[in-house]
């Protein structure tokens, strides 16, 4: 096993020193000028642009500003963020640890909600509470994440607030306005887990839903009911153990995904996490940060499958063979 | 080439198992029912009259299929359908008299802070992210195929670039790709030639399709992969036909039902991505109106009594993303009827 992780480690270097090449190159070329956005507001907007675009190094060739940045990177030196002067590392680390409590968060909600209705649904397709599940599938995904986002704070935290008469919301729109204490802390999260669980439950019970249909159309759950097992034990002690597999490896990448992907759930609920960070700094052109950015959440996803590789192993041993 | 034709119709419309491409389980069903109407002397249901009366059978998919129909036809008549102008300019004082009325049967989705008819803005900027669905859809298509087939028939080289490509890709979030690129304001390919920027619609289709067309190569790479393999490749070979007929008349037909699907669920993923790019500041600026733009100018609504103007955007948006999908449903079912759902 450990032989396993060791090779799967190893093998995943090129593939993180080939996206950097990749994330450069996109940001570089493709992505937001720096020195534009640094001379917005310059009268002489070519003089302005040419003095930055030489203090930034971006007159150089591709391949040399690449190695230069890598050089520094991979020594711990990630520079400043143009705008703030902020070092970047301090930054990303900020709003990674923001990001993370509420992937995290969602993530475990969704789990328990996307099995449960899955294996439900499997127990009983065709069934009314399956179409309503279906159908609630669907609508989470058609839903444009930012609207809904507003629509639980209009009436969740606004409405209900009217409603009850309370002189503040029972669910903040924004993070943590008053205090701490665990309290506070499920107040401030609740709306934006809502919103990030809809949609991780909308795709993952579906597949739950088809992954344990297709193992309890298997020979050996007709043995285990053969051998007169009870109906319970058959099912959730067999078939939901079994079906389980497929469902811990997309949940493993959708999660490593969430790091870089929560762009608009926090803009929506104000909240500093990476996805802010990746707006404001594509809107102000600040590529300093945009790829230490892209590489960390580069690594993160990698993590991620690497993960999802070893627990379907577990899981399952037969992989580990192959 | 008249035996190459035959033997492909003969395996469409006969559907035997195995032999045909598409499909066992329920095809092998309507396969000895067309027998079956051969024999009696019976007109022939082709493959597409099959497809076409399991679609048709999908209620729900049925149903989006109207409901989208209606709703393009009134983004693209709205204009003549409305009294009311999207950007009335000037602001007459009657106009600005109106301002902040709720929904009322003048104004179907009330008027905004400046007295403008919101059901006119709504189908005006709808008229934008249908057209940007399609053409993500038709781009993505285009290029996905284009290089799925070359990469699945010829293996070698393009389909290692494409594999390694995409392989990486997947290293990286997409909507912050999208991001990135949407954020830059005089785009170019290195510096050789420009291309609009992602704040008008040609722009925006680049952005989105940049990687729309990846997970196309790869089903249609796919899908090539094991019908290059197939009898009938084998026989049109035999028969002398070239590497670029076999791809265009015998390998393309057979993949068009998942060439299908994916376009119209991308058309629904584009117009999704549009909206969420321009919501965040990224994509079509006003006074040119997309459904994005619109709920973000009117994000300080939320709580208050002018949530509607939140509201309404949002819901025309979820409704057409909602059909696009069912009908997306519907086709995957009518088309490759394995796929139990």
């Amino acid at each position: 096993m450990l032989k396993y992780v060791l090779r799967r480690v190893l093998a995943s270097i090129p593939v993180l020193l080939l996206a950097s090449v990749l994330v450069f190159v996109l940001v570089r070329e493709f992505g937001p000028d720096p020195a534009v956005s640094r001379c917005q507001n310059s009268r002489q907007i070519l003089v302005c642009r040419e003095r930055a675009r030489v203090a930034l190094g971006l007159n150089d060739s591709l391949p040399e500003q690449y190695v230069r940045f890598m050089g520094d990177f991979v020594q711990g030196d990630w520079g400043q963020s143009q705008r703030t002067d902020q070092a970047v590392a301090e930054r990303i680390e900020n709003s990674l640890w923001e990001t993370s409590q509420l992937a995290f968060w969602g993530v475990l909600v969704s789990v328990v909600l996307a099995v449960a209705i899955g294996s439900y649904s499997a127990r009983k397709p065709y069934s009314k509470a399956d179409g309503m599940f279906t159908g609630f599938a669907f609508a989470g995904l058609s839903m444009p994440t930012f609207w809904f986002g507003l629509l639980t704070i209009h009436y969740l935290a606004a409405e209900l607030q009217q409603l009850l008469g309370t002189t503040e919301p029972i669910f903040y729109s924004i993070p943590n306005p008053i205090g701490g204490g665990p309290v506070e802390y499920a107040r401030e999260l609740t709306l934006p887990v809502l919103v990030l669980s809809v949609q991780l439950v909308a795709g993952w019970s579906r597949y739950q839903r088809s992954s344990m249909l297709d193992e309890l159309h298997n020979d050996y759950i007709r043995t285990a009911r053969a051998k007169g097992l009870s109906e319970r034990r058959v099912v959730w002690k067999h078939g939901l153990r079994n079906s389980l597999g497929p469902l811990v490896t997309v949940i493993a990448l959708d999660f490593g995904g969430l790091f870089g992907g929560l762009i608009i759930t926090e803009r929506v609920f104000s909240r500093d996490g990476m996805g802010s960070l990746l707006v404001d700094s594509a809107i102000h052109g600040d590529t300093q940060v945009l790829i230490p950015w892209m590489l960390v959440t580069g690594a993160i996803i990698i993590v991620f499958n690497l993960l999802a590789d070893v627990l379907y192993g577990v899981l399952d041993p037969r992989i580990r063979v192959s | 080439m008249s035996d190459e034709r035959d033997a492909r119709q003969r395996i469409r419309e006969s559907g035997t198992a195995g032999a045909a491409a598409v499909g066992s389980g329920v095809l092998l069903d309507e396969g000895v029912e067309t027998a079956a109407a051969l024999a009696r002397g019976a007109p022939i249901r082709s493959q597409t009259r099959l497809i076409l009366r399991r679609f048709v059978a999908h209620r729900v998919a049925v149903a989006a299929l109207i409901v989208l129909m209606l709703i393009t036809a009134l983004a693209i008549f709205i204009n003549v359908v409305s009294p009311y102008e999207s950007n009335p300019i000037p602001l007459t004082p009657e106009i600005l008299g109106d301002a902040r009325h709720g929904p009322t049967g003048d104004h179907l989705f009330g008027t905004d802070r400046l007295g403008r008819d919101m059901f006119t803005r709504v189908f005006v900027g709808l008229q934008k992210s249908l057209q940007i669905g399609l053409g993500v859809a038709v781009v993505s298509v285009l290029l996905g195929v284009a290089v799925g087939a070359l990469a699945g028939y010829y293996r070698g080289w393009i389909d290692t670039i494409l594999m390694r490509i995409t392989d990486l890709v997947l290293v990286v979030p997409a909507l912050a790709v999208l991001v990135i690129l949407a954020a830059n304001p005089e785009p170019s390919f290195f510096g050789l030639f420009d291309f609009p920027p992602a704040t008008e619609v040609p722009g925006m289709i680049i952005v989105i399709s940049v990687l729309g067309w990846m997970p196309m190569a790869r089903i249609v790479r796919g899908e090539f992969l094991s019908l290059r393999e197939k009898e009938f490749v084998d026989a049109a070979r035999a028969a002398g036909a070239t590497g670029p007929r076999i791809i265009v008349r015998h390998l393309l037909p057979n993949t068009v039902g998942p060439i299908i699907v994916f376009g119209t669920l991308e058309v629904g993923l584009a117009i999704l991505l549009e909206a969420t790019l321009s919501f965040l500041g990224l994509g079509i600026q006003l006074p040119q109106i997309s459904l994005g733009n619109l709920v973000a100018e009117a994000e300080g609504t939320v709580g208050t009594d002018l949530a509607y103007l939140i509201i309404f955007p949002g819901l025309t948006l979820f409704l057409v993303v909602l059909c696009v999908n069912f009908i997306g449903d519907g086709l995957r079912d009518a088309i490759d009827p394995r796929s139990v759902r």
